[in-house]
This record gives structure tokens, sequence and C-alpha cells, in this order.
């Protein structure tokens, strides 16, 4: 059931996101960057709530004029700054709710993904804690709709002796220091959320906390015009003698409240448990089974960092030499967080499937899928393709090329086969073009595989794919596994280009290569066929 | 120029959402009671007295207790449940017995009802029982009151006022 709802959403996703990717380009789609924008708009609210707090005046009485008086008078500044505190606060629960679903869709919450899915549920409830004070201190009907149902619920809970809620319902109960309690709320719990927002990105590599300028910009000035079309109003003072039976509710934050008349408060937090709990235990539902972590091969490492610095885990770092090899450091696998992507095995130089000798080793690899069965199932792959514009296919298994049936090689991210691998296969004319398929841009299952083979491919990241492969004889496709049509035209099309050039210059493989090549019946189903 | 088309598209659609977003801020409007309604509110703290009067210990009870915490009464936590009733014109519209909170039940007992009704004048009659009396009550009061539009009327309790409050 989750993985049929993960389908519908990921195929809904895609659906959108790519008339963005059309429109903004891969690097400004705002659909890839919700984490970003969730901390650019986290900003905002900070530093427009730093001026806000300038004018606002803490007393019972005096709380609603002065939100009044910045909001007639000072309309140009303080007034489009509440305007700003507001609407970036509700477009943060926005990016947070869809940041979610995207990363449930797209499956990023398993394995050792767990941590930040986890410490995400505990910003969702700081989040509406902090938009809920926020409502209160305007002290407007709203304000006494949020506080008299905010205490009606917490007063379900057997906590509190006498119920806070009587403090709503009738003059001479509340005082200015209650006000002075809620301005103290309202600041330490968006610190308590920047700090587990902190938290969240601590096991991501190279987070994306900050959106692109040009979006960022846009943004801005988008919400800038919004707050002057739109300016937040009060909605009359408070009158406790009165119930606030109509109110202008903010559904962003406030979408649990009418639910608490319709099912009532004891039914609004058994739902709210059950969501926490659901999301907690999602990341385990049902058991991830892993594959075994990447191991590293002193003999063949020389601590040049590349796999630490490529890994999207942060699973590798290096550590002082222990072998007595005359290198300072050697890399060290944190097999709790490595989820064997085979990232490293393409950014290590001793990744080369050019070596001759009888045990192709490098620095690190994987156990599962070594660099030498990947070079095996390349050859025989090979072996396999049959006329004049022979195309193989390097790629990922949750890319469009996954299930393809003939002419293709599998592994868990295109990112594992070393930029060598498509020098190899030209220049020993195994295919006379190759087709890397992997994830689409911005929903790269392992954040950064797409990334690396693009910088790797264009040498301006290291392992280089040598000067002397031509260019025209490699093609890139992002593509998910719903776009399987497209990937197969893009073949089509690779293929008439490949026609257009003069042949290979053959190199015969190595006799220790032929003998590989021999080794057919270590092909899987997909590989199989012509 | 197609450049700039582009990005002029870019904002456009940015400017949509934020604009969107905007709108649901405060929109649809939320009515928490329908119109033409009042609400009458019934909510106060009463603690009632213990449960049992305090009882001097004999010699060996105090005897048999550790030297610091020797005392010469036993003055039970627990204190008794309340009973509470409302009557809206001629109908019971809330009775219960309410028991006293705290994990020891020495807390005061609670309520906190409300009643939504249609605008109009009633004849209201709030009782409350707090003591070990089977029949009849400790506390009452009736009043005839008119409720307006959206009004709360609360009913408290004010030991100190003489009973029960409605205002």
């Amino acid at each position: 059931m989750i993985g049929a709802a993960r389908s519908v959403l990921r195929r809904g996703f895609e659906w959108i996101e790519r008339p963005f990717d059309a429109l903004f380009g891969p690097a400004l789609n705002p659909v890839a960057q919700l984490g970003a924008l969730g901390f650019f708009f986290f900003w905002i609210v900070a530093v427009s709530g730093v001026y806000l707090f300038i004018f606002f005046d803490t007393g019972i009485e005096r709380a609603y004029a002065s939100v009044e008086h910045l909001t007639s008078y000072h309309w140009f500044h303080a007034g489009a700054m509440r305007s700003l505190h507001r609407y970036a606060s509700d477009l943060m629960v926005v990016m947070v709710v869809v940041h979610l679903l995207r990363e449930f869709a797209y499956g990023h919450y398993r394995g050792v993904r767990w941590f930040s899915w986890l410490t995400g549920l505990p910003i969702i409830w700081l989040l509406y804690a902090s938009g809920i004070t926020g409502y209160w201190l305007v002290w407007d009907k709203l304000a006494q709709y949020v506080a008299i149902t905010s205490s009606e619920l917490l007063d379900w809970l057997p906590i509190f002796g006498e119920p806070i809620a009587r403090n709503f319902i009738s003059t001479g109960t509340l005082t200015s220091r209650f006000f002075t309690l809620m301005v103290f709320m309202h600041v330490a719990v968006p610190l308590f959320l920047l700090f587990i927002m902190w938290v969240h990105i601590l096991r991501i590599s190279r987070p994306k906390v900050n959106p692109p300028r040009m979006l960022a910009a846009m943004s801005l000035v988008a919400l800038l015009g919004v707050s002057l079309w739109k300016p937040a109003l009060s909605q009359g003072h408070v009158d406790l003698a009165k119930a606030p039976a109509e109110v202008g509710l903010d559904w962003f934050f406030l979408p649990l409240y009418p639910l608490t008349d319709i099912w009532g408060k004891g039914a609004v937090w058994a739902f709210l448990g059950a969501f926490s709990l659901m999301i907690g235990l999602m990341p385990w539902l049902p058991p991830l089974r892993r594959a075994k972590p990447a191991e590293v091969d002193l003999a063949h490492c020389n601590g040049c960092a590349r796999c630490a610095e490529d890994c999207p885990y942060e699973a590798i770092r290096m550590v002082p030499r222990s072998d007595g090899m005359p290198f300072p450091v050697q890399a060290q696998v944190n097999s709790s967080l490595c989820v064997a992507c085979g990232i490293c095995v393409g950014a290590c130089p001793s990744s080369t499937p050019f070596r001759r000798s009888e045990e192709l080793r490098t620095g690190i690899d994987l156990p599962d899928y070594s660099l030498r069965e990947l070079r095996e199932r390349v050859v025989a792959c090979a072996a396999t393709l049959t006329g004049s514009s022979r195309v193989l296919v390097l790629a990922c298994e949750r890319g469009a090329g996954a299930a393809r049936a003939t002419g293709t090689v599998v592994m868990p991210c295109v990112a594992m086969a070393p930029p060598s691998l498509i020098d190899f296969i030209l220049s020993r004319n195994l295919a006379d073009g190759v087709m890397v398929s992997g994830c689409p841009e911005n929903a790269c299952y392992n954040r950064l595989g797409v990334a690396w083979s693009e910088q790797r491919f264009a040498g301006v990241r290291d392992p280089h794919l040598r000067a002397r492969v031509a260019r025209s004889r490699l093609a890139t496709i992002w593509a998910s596994k719903f776009e399987t049509k497209r990937l197969e035209r893009e073949i089509t099309s690779f293929r008439a280009g490949l026609a257009q050039l003069p042949p290979l210059k053959r190199n015969p493989l190595t006799a220790s290569m032929i003998s590989i090549a021999a080794t057919a019946d270590r092909r899987t189903p997909e590989e199989v066929g012509g | 120029m197609k450049k700039w088309l582009q990005i002029c598209g870019q904002f456009a659609v940015i400017a949509a959402l934020f604009a969107a977003v905007a709108a649901f801020a405060d929109w649809p409007r939320y009515r928490q009671t329908p119109q033409g309604t009042g609400i009458i509110m019934l909510s106060f703290v009463h603690s009632a007295d213990r449960r049992a009067e305090c009882r001097r210990l004999t010699p060996e009870e105090i005897a048999k207790l550790p030297p610091n915490m020797r005392r010469v009464q036993d003055c039970p936590r627990a204190r008794r449940p309340i009973y509470v009733e409302l009557n809206v014109g001629d109908q019971i519209a809330y009775r219960a017995t309410l028991s006293p909170t705290g994990i020891a039940g020495d807390g005061p007992s609670r309520v906190y009802q409300r009643f939504v009704l249609p605008v109009g004048e009633y004849d209201v009659a709030v009782r409350m029982r707090d003591t070990p009396r089977s029949d009849g009550f400790d506390y009452e009061r009736m009043d005839r009151v008119a409720l307006g539009p959206d009004q709360m009327l609360v009913i408290d309790f004010r030991p100190e006022a003489g009973g029960f409050v409605i205002k």
C-alpha cells in the first residue's frame, strides 16, 4: 500500500516537475529546491520578526493597538514586514509539506536517510507551534479563536489542573504577563526550530540550504509584491464577551482547528499521534535489505580523498595511514552510513578497467558489485550488440534504463561507472557509442550521482573523461523509470548520429579480456540479447 | 530577449503561486457556530471538601512511623466529587458527577462545557452539590438571561461572590 501511494505521488510529482523544468531549467526549478526555499523563508520570517518586535507592545491592551498602528501608519515598511512575516511563514509550511511528500514519493526516507526523515518530524511540530503562538500575539478575533481552541485542545490532555481556556472566555482573567510569556514562546520555539533544522541536515553531504540567487531574488520580489497587493490585516479587537464565531482562518497553519468542532478534541489528538507515529515508523516499513557497504583496499588507495569528496552520505572519511605506505591518509568507510551506491568506486583514480592484471582491483569497491564484475558485464553485454551503430547503455537502477532488456548494464548509480570505463568501451571498440542513463537531474536517488557524472564528463571534476574520447559518441539522458519511451527515442536519435560518424579504430581486447567476455553465464537477464 | 521573456515567465509563475498562498491565508472564512446563535459556557473549578476528616493517630500508630515522619494526625488528601446540573428552559442541558483531578484525587473538580443555542431569552438554573448530602443542593442559581448573536454567556462559580455568577 505504501509502495502504491509512493508510485502515484511520484508520477504526480514528475507530471508537475517536467513543465517546471522546461520553464526554469533544472538548476532553478523551485520544486527541486524545496528544502533550500524552506530555509530561505525561515530567514525572511526571522528578519521580519525582529523588525516587527521593535514596534510591538506586549501589554494586553496595547498589543492589538501596536499591531494596528504599524499596519496602518507605517504600512510602507512595518506593515509590509508584517505581511512578509506572515506569508513567508505560510510559504514555509507549504515548502515543508511538499518537501515531505516529495521525499516520500522518491523514496528518500529509507535506509541511512532515516535520520533526516525522523528529525523532520519535530520540525513540523515546532513550525506549527511557532505559527500558532504568532497568531496569538496579534490579539484580534482570530487570536481569540486560536487561543480558545488551542487551550481547549491542551485542556483535553490530563496535564493541567485548571482549564487554560478559562482565561479566554471572560474579561479580567488575563494579564500582560501572559503576553510576555507568549512573546518568549514565539521567539524561543523558532530558535529551537532552527536548531532542529540544523540537526536535520547534519548527515547530509553538501545540503542545499540556500536557493540559487536568481530564484531567491525572484521569490523575495514576488513575496514583496504579494505583501503590498494583499497586506496582512487584523480581524478586529478581541471581545471576550463575544464568541469569535466567524474568522478568516489561515488554512496553512490552522487546518486542524475546525476539525476540533467536527471530530472532537480527542480525535484530533489521535490523528496527530497516529500521523507522528506513522512518519516515525515509515523508514522501517518494511525493513530495508541493504547491500554490503563499500570496502577500502589499502594496497590500491593513495589517500587522494576523491571518494570522501564525492560520497553523498558522508560515509567516507580520511584517517591517518595504518599500513606504512608513504601517504598521510587513507579512506575509511562508515558502514552504518554507506548505501553501496558505488559513487566512490567511480571517483577512485585506481578504478580503471584498462588494467591488465588478472584480478581487477581498485582502491574502494563494492563487495556485492565490484568494478571487476562491472567490467565483465560491460564486455559480455558488448558481445551481444550487433549492427553498425552499436549503443551500450550504462543505466542507473532507478532510472529509465533500469528495465531495459538489451544492450544495457545496470548499476546502483551511473556515477559508479568511472569515466575511464567509457574510454575503455570506445577504445576497445566494444560499442560505437555509450548512452549514460540516470535519474532525472533534480531527482537523483543518490542526490549527487547525476551532477558528478556530468562534471566528470565535462572535465571539471576528477576523475575526468579523457580528452581523446569523442564526445559525439557519448550521450546522457536523465529520465525517470516512467520515461522509457523517451529513452528509446533518444537512443534511436543517438544511433542515427553515430551512423554519420566514421568507423571506430579497432583496438582488440587483451587475452584476459576475451576470457572475461566468454563468461556470459554471469550476465543478468536484462543484459542478455542484442 | 528570449532570456528576459523566460525570466518574466518564471517570475509570473512564482508570483501566482505566492498570491494563491496569500489568498488561502485568510480565505475561505470559517464559521464556528451557526448564524443566529450564542454560546452558554458552563465553566468553573471548585474543590469539594476532603473525603474524610483528619483523624488523631494512636500512640501505637505514631510509634510505627519512621522517626522523621511522625505526626499526630492523619489527613486523607482525596476530595469528594461534586455534582453539577444545568437546566436551560425546562431541559436538562448538563448533569454530571465530577471527580477531583490529580493522581491522588486531591485536586479541584472542573467543568468546561459549551452550549450553542439560538438567540433568545432563557430560564437558566444551575445547581451544585459538594457535600456528602444525597438530595438537595449546596449552591443554586436561577436566572432569566437574554442570549444575543455570538454572545458568550459564562456561568462561573465564585465562592467569594456567594456562589454561581452569570456574566
